[in-house]
């Protein structure tokens, strides 16, 4: 295999290894902070043992996210070096800033998990926010150079590769840095709402449950179900922006995305399907006539720009639209589903029956399908360029003929840790079941 | 002063910082697996409360080092990268196993033993990867062909200066967390734990620094620009070998209570001897990050980007001093969580 193919590879089953632990990592303080003020408004001690059991659950979870990014950290550099030439005089002040970010998550971290007894209530939930603050803030500085990557500014680059005109600022508040910070943000927030919702649907699910365990799980699952609602939507109405940026910034992308060959105005949308080359065109898809238009510009008479304006070596891999589906697709589905389980609640007044509870087991594992289908749709969008129309991926990569037996290593790494913390998680919480510490605060 | 002597000064001190944090972590995962099982002592337990909340943010600084490497010096990325793609690489791999393994081991206690070996044993080899890249940096390991630099790994395995490096990365991480975790004890009032620590501090003491010197006698013929600079200028190696003394002596005084060694200026005085050591060895690297294909005036980014990164670094760390005076109250200060069972 190709050095770079090979690069591409170990970096990119990293950051998807690396992501759904951070995503957790950025959601679960956030939902932690409303079990501490639910606690705090109701005094049910329920809220105070959620609190503590997903605090528990996050200190697992969080020595893989916390080894990973490192591991993403590093092998930037090691792998894309020339990459980050670039990236060390123009943008390197977001990653500057995302350690200390990240530095402040760490040590509240240990301060709320370590001395939580010794704290009073106000400085417990004053760590868990800057915990969550830190979290949030590291996301979107670290997002921030991915925004930059797809839509590059604040420097000026020569044929032979010399940088000048260097404008930190201007590269920092790059086009596309906004809504994609907001998307990044809201989305984990979501995944991890219906990660929750997930776990307290199984719990439910099961015939045995004492009425207390039943009322905790109920609590819980409610707690994620608003939560997850109000972020879907945020998430639904930024994703509409997103699109709208990539029609100003990045037309390139937005015709993979939807597998749009020629330059149109009522250009339609195509839902599902796969884009044939050959037949310029998305087969098997449901389309909807004049909506990509419209989505691009509020208007059915848009202009959206098409793939063969570009010459074809510059197209990214045509399955970017199966990639964007997904994203889109499951997002839609998760929308519904919450607002739907909401309704039957408050409207219909109904315990949710078997089937209901069966759907929001699979949101929370989708929701995590989707945040990968948008990293690799954003990443693999891009392609052949690191750095949009500046530096090709090629020549981004590193030469080193060692790749191949670290990506190998990494692999094995990866896959045999998804496995042990599932393990190292089910077997914490199997000998600490919920209905041990409600007995336990009974008594 | 130039700014890429100013950025390698602040790079080296974030160094120093690593190498003391990095010993007290890698070293206090060491101790917590050899006494483990040992009912005599509670180092193990000494070793492990220290262990707990500290892990990240020593772990952070490994990564504000790599960041501030690149950020400062991007042109010595390309190389860099290249030539310490698999050592670097391997490390990455080791670290998040220890990592991940010292906290299952928590939470998973029938599979405790197994994991804390694990984690203890690669925290012994991650120390030794991360000095054997300190050869590589003197010359004559490195290769360029067709404008690409490879690492000569056999050349490199086959001598001795390695595996000199490699003992006195291990004998001094060792030194400083025994000298540490003495103090920590102390600190919990945990006196089998205290009199463990300062048994392995006594013998640890003068076996890294004879390490340390007979490392410098078997460095490259290649590195003799560098050997022939320290032997030069004695003096900071002198002064740093004076506080070692002092420490050392320190460890044999009686303090009040009438025990043997007053911990606290021992620790303070060893700290000391490093940061010496640290800057009188990065003063006589200069100005190379690799001799003689990378110096720090070649790689150094633009004067804008630079002076931004400062002001970052003045902020984030003025925002952080509360956090980490409340950090060490609550963890190297306060009796409940010293003392607790």
């Amino acid at each position: 295999m190709d050095v770079v193919v090979m690069a591409r590879i170990l970096f990119g089953s990293s950051l998807g290894f690396h992501i759904i632990y951070a995503t957790i990592g950025v959601g679960l303080p956030i939902m932690i902070i409303l079990a501490e003020v639910m606690y705090w408004i109701t005094k049910d001690e329920h809220y105070a043992l959620m609190a503590k059991r997903w605090t528990k659950g996050f200190a697992i979870l969080l020595a893989v996210s916390i080894a990973s990014g490192t591991i993403v950290a590093v092998l930037l550099s090691l792998l894309f070096p020339n990459f980050m030439e670039i990236v060390g005089q123009v943008i390197s002040l977001p990653f500057q800033l995302e350690i200390f970010a990240f530095l402040i998550e760490a040590v509240f971290m240990s301060i709320y998990l370590y001395a939580a007894d010794r704290l009073p209530q106000g400085l417990r939930v004053l760590s868990i926010t800057l915990v969550a603050m830190g979290a949030t803030a590291s996301a979107i500085l670290i997002t921030d150079v991915h925004a930059w990557m797809n839509t590059p500014a604040g420097f000026d680059i020569s044929e032979n590769g010399t940088i000048t005109n260097v404008n930190v600022w201007e590269a920092f508040f790059n086009p596309s840095f906004g809504v994609t910070a907001i998307h990044v943000t809201l989305s984990a927030y979501m995944t991890v709402a219906f990660l929750v919702a997930s776990v307290a649907a199984i719990r439910l699910m099961k015939s045995h449950l004492s009425l207390e365990e039943r009322s905790y799980h109920k609590k819980a699952l409610m707690i994620a179900l608003y939560f997850g609602a109000a972020m879907s939507l945020g998430t639904a109405i930024n994703g509409h922006e997103t699109a709208q940026m990539l029609h100003e910034e990045n037309p390139r992308k937005l015709a993979a995305a939807e597998g749009l060959f020629e330059t149109t105005r009522y250009a339609g949308l195509s839902i599902g399907g796969y884009t044939s080359a050959e037949d310029e065109e998305v087969k098997y898809a449901l389309e909807i006539p004049n909506a990509l238009s419209f989505l691009a510009g509020d208007r059915f008479d848009t202009e959206v720009i098409g793939l063969n304006e570009y010459p074809e070596e510059l197209w990214p891999p045509l399955y970017v639209h199966i990639l964007f589906n997904v994203m889109v697709g499951i997002g839609t589905l998760l929308l519904v589903f919450s607002f739907a389980a909401l309704f039957w609640k408050h409207v219909l007044r109904r315990e949710f029956p078997g089937w209901m509870l069966a759907l929001l087991v699979v949101s929370g594992p989708l929701a995590v399908i989707a945040i990968e289908a948008g990293w690799c749709f954003s990443c693999i969008g891009r392609q052949p360029w690191t750095i949009n129309d500046v530096l090709p991926t090629e020549e981004a990569a590193t030469r080193s003929g060692s790749v191949g037996i670290l990506l190998v290593s990494f692999l094995t790494l990866y896959v045999v840790l998804l496995f042990v913390t599932g393990f190292v998680m089910r077997y914490y919480f199997k000998r600490n079941p919920v209905e041990k510490d409600l007995a336990a605060g009974n008594s | 002063m130039e700014p890429s002597i100013l950025a390698i000064t602040i790079l080296w001190t974030l160094l120093f910082i690593y190498a003391m944090l990095g010993s007290l972590d890698f070293g206090a995962g060491f101790w917590g697996m050899i006494y483990g099982k040992n009912d005599r002592t509670s180092a193990s337990q000494i070793a492990n409360r220290f262990l707990s909340p500290t892990w990240e943010v020593t772990n952070v600084f490994f990564v504000i080092f790599v960041v501030a490497l690149v950020s400062f010096f991007p042109f010595a990325t390309t190389m860099l990268g290249s030539l310490l793609l698999i050592p670097v690489g391997l490390g990455l791999l080791l670290l998040t196993i220890r990592t991940t393994f010292m906290v299952f081991a928590s939470h998973a206690d029938k599979y405790r033993d197994v994991l804390i070996i694990t984690s203890g044993i690669t925290g012994l080899i991650i120390p030794a990867l991360l000095v054997s890249m300190l050869p590589i940096t003197l010359g004559g390991f490195v290769e360029i062909v067709d404008d690409y630099p490879r690492l000569l790994y056999a050349e490199l395995i086959a001598h001795p200066t390695l595996y000199m490096h490699i003992a006195f990365g291990l004998s001094t991480e060792l030194f400083i967390s025994a000298v540490f975790l003495m103090d920590y004890s102390k600190e919990a009032e945990d006196w089998s734990a205290y009199q463990t620590y300062r048994k392995h501090a006594l013998w640890l003491g003068p076996v890294s620094i004879i390490i340390a010197v007979l490392t410098i006698e078997t460095m490259p013929s290649e590195a003799s620009w560098f050997v022939n600079t320290v032997k030069d200028g004695p003096l900071w190696f002198g002064l740093s070998m004076f506080f070692f003394l002092l420490g050392y002596g320190l460890l044999y005084l009686k303090g009040k209570d009438g025990r043997k060694g007053r911990a606290r200026p021992a620790v303070v005085f060893i700290i000391i001897q490093y940061g010496i050591a640290i800057y009188a060895y990065g003063t006589a690297h200069l100005p190379y990050l690799i001799y003689p294909d990378l110096t720090i005036g070649d790689t150094f980014t633009n004067d804008t980007v630079f002076y931004k990164l400062l002001i970052v670094y003045a902020g984030g760390f003025a925002i952080l001093v509360p956090a980490f005076i409340l950090f060490w109250k609550l963890f190297l200060k306060d009796q409940r969580y010293l003392k607790q069972e």
